[in-house]
């Protein structure tokens, strides 16, 4: 192969740099401010990590994260599973409506997506709470488990499924014994993409939770729109970390698995 | 070993009821919830239909029931419309170079980039956007930062302006513009650049006449991805933009809380959807392919 970089307009180094600091610095200057003894948000005095202690203490949060949590947990286990099935079925064919509807909550801005979804659950009378967000969540977990199951399922090799076959492995224990654990890195890793987005998410949560349901980024909102506060920085930057573990972890899985 | 591959088919169903049930068919709902009358407590009059809610876009009912413009939304519209196109312009002008040069280096270093790239958008957007408070707001790190230079006297007044919703929006969608380039560089035939530059063109020559063309659709791609959630933006200009800047997004939203008028925020929803789906249409019928549709393989 020829080389590349000696192809294409200099001082793109620069420019790379620039990028990558535009976009890590705002993050790790929160982290940093986030360990801040000072009360004024903003203004470095000491290293502290008591207000990880006050977030850690306050009952609201605590709640709203176990609120996150158990959302989290059953529309990402739903959603993939969901996924897992679809991607099993279109195995080996494409189908480009199918794939178009998979992809549909990628492509619809959130909040039209939003505004869809509560009003769907005002017209059927379902009331507004952890149910809603849950049904809500499970159908973007949807995309983002089916990316990486499908991409895993298309890289397998043909011949090992018509072995097991010629094994006389029926259809069934074929799948049990050699597609699944050859999945497996890909369910795993779809799994935690849609654990991470549905953690993450905030503003059809924001439409679709009613009052008893606040999430931990709804929370979050309401703190932030209070105002700058050394708490606001503590919490944040403990969803910017479990955040980045998952993915680190997910990319880890699914590289892992394709080596 | 027919019959079951004949069955497999079917494994696609729940996933498609469930996707036909909870995104076609809440969309099909707010189609028709636009051109319904709104309750006078809120909420909707079921089967009584108006077009009210579009009319209502530019015009306003005066006391003798004429219609009058009113360009309070027009405004919210253009500045919407303003904000997404310069956004998607400060996102190329800073993701090309850097599609680029990803694109040319190592595969092993290409991976490792392409993660890095990917891991904010995997990050709590509220939590990115709370991140560039601290920066812009008054006595915040710039504005601190620049004080304690000299270069600076008095507030600088950043947070709460366009530019400073701009700024939320270039952070939170970059990835989107950078992605989608570099997956269409990275398939790029390098030997054709190297021809041109054996013709006498120089890097930049090269660049302009044989790289940008080929990286097109993927341009294109990373445009359309952009300016799609720019426009239906919500945290940024809300964060960011403080009561008084609004974009279509805050527009939406208030129509569900305060307001209380559902056909209205139904029908701005159903306009964003329609410039989604024409961006689409659009992307696909010039490049045969959804947008991004690269970007996952």
């Amino acid at each position: 192969m020829t080389d590349a970089h000696a192809l294409v307009p200099r001082g793109l180094g620069p420019v790379a740099v620039l990028f990558f600091a535009f976009l890590y610095l705002p993050i790790l200057i929160l982290l940093v401010l986030s360990f801040n003894a000072n009360e004024q948000a903003t203004i470095w005095t000491g290293f502290s990590t008591a207000w990880y202690g006050r977030v850690l203490g306050n009952g609201d949060i605590l709640k709203a994260a176990g609120n996150s949590l158990t959302v989290a947990a059953s529309a990402s286990l739903m959603g993939t599973a969901l996924a897992l099935l679809a991607a099993l079925g279109l195995k080996g064919r494409s189908s480009r409506p199918l794939m178009a509807l998979v992809s549909l909550p990628l492509l619809v801005p959130e909040i039209v997506t939003a505004v869809a979804s509560l009003l769907l659950f005002v017209l059927i009378g379902l009331p507004l709470g952890l149910a809603t967000v849950v049904l809500a969540h499970t159908v973007f977990c949807i995309p983002f488990a089916f990316l990486p199951i499908r991409a895993r399922l298309q890289g397998m090799d043909p011949l090992l499924g018509d072995a097991a076959h010629d094994l006389y492995a029926t259809p069934l224990r074929a799948f049990l014994r050699v597609t699944l654990p050859l999945l497996w890195p890909g369910i795993l890793s779809g799994l935690m993409l849609a654990f991470i987005i549905s953690l993450d998410d905030f503003v059809i949560t924001y439409f679709v939770a009613g009052a008893g349901a606040t999430t931990l980024p709804v929370y979050i909102f309401g703190m932030i729109r209070i105002g700058v506060t050394p708490e606001v920085n503590a919490v944040s930057a403990m969803m910017l970390v479990v955040s980045i573990a998952f993915v680190t972890l997910s990319w880890i899985v699914a590289r892992r698995g394709s080596a | 070993m027919r019959g079951w591959t004949r069955g497999r088919g079917l494994l696609v169903l729940p996933a498609v009821l469930v996707l036909l049930a909870f995104t076609v068919l809440p969309l099909c709902i707010m189609a028709y919830v636009s051109v319904l009358e709104r309750g006078t407590y809120g909420g909707v009059e079921w089967g009584r239909h108006t077009l009210d809610a579009y009319v209502a876009f530019l015009f306003e009912r005066d006391l003798d029931d004429s219609l009058v413009l009113n360009p309070d939304y027009l405004k919210i519209f253009a500045r919407s419309f303003g904000l997404a196109a310069f956004t998607t312009a400060l996102c190329l002008t800073i993701g090309l170079p850097t599609a680029l040069y990803m694109a040319t280096r190592a595969p092993k270093r290409r991976n490792l980039l392409v993660f890095l790239v990917t891991i904010p958008f995997w990050t709590n957007l509220l939590v990115r956007t709370y991140a560039w408070i601290l920066l812009l707001r008054n006595n915040g790190l710039i504005d601190k930062g620049l004080h304690d230079l000299g270069l600076a006297s008095g507030p600088l007044d950043l947070l709460y302006t366009p530019f400073a919703i701009m700024i939320g929006l270039t952070y939170t969608f970059l990835p989107f513009m950078v992605l989608p380039v570099y997956a269409s560089l990275e398939k790029l035939d390098w030997r054709l650049v190297e021809a041109a530059m054996d013709l006498g063109a120089t890097r930049v020559t090269a660049f302009r006449r044989v790289v940008l063309p080929l990286s097109l659709p993927g341009v294109v791609a990373g445009m359309v991805l952009v300016f799609v959630p720019c426009l239906g933006a919500y945290v940024a200009p809300e964060l960011l933009g403080g009561a008084k800047v609004l974009m279509i997004g805050n527009l939406i939203q208030s129509q569900f809380g305060a307001a209380r008028n559902w056909p209205f925020g139904a029908a701005l929803a159903f306009a964003l959807l329609a410039i989604v789906l024409l961006a689409m249409a659009f992307y696909a019928l010039r490049f045969g392919a959804a947008p991004g549709e690269e970007k996952g393989r």
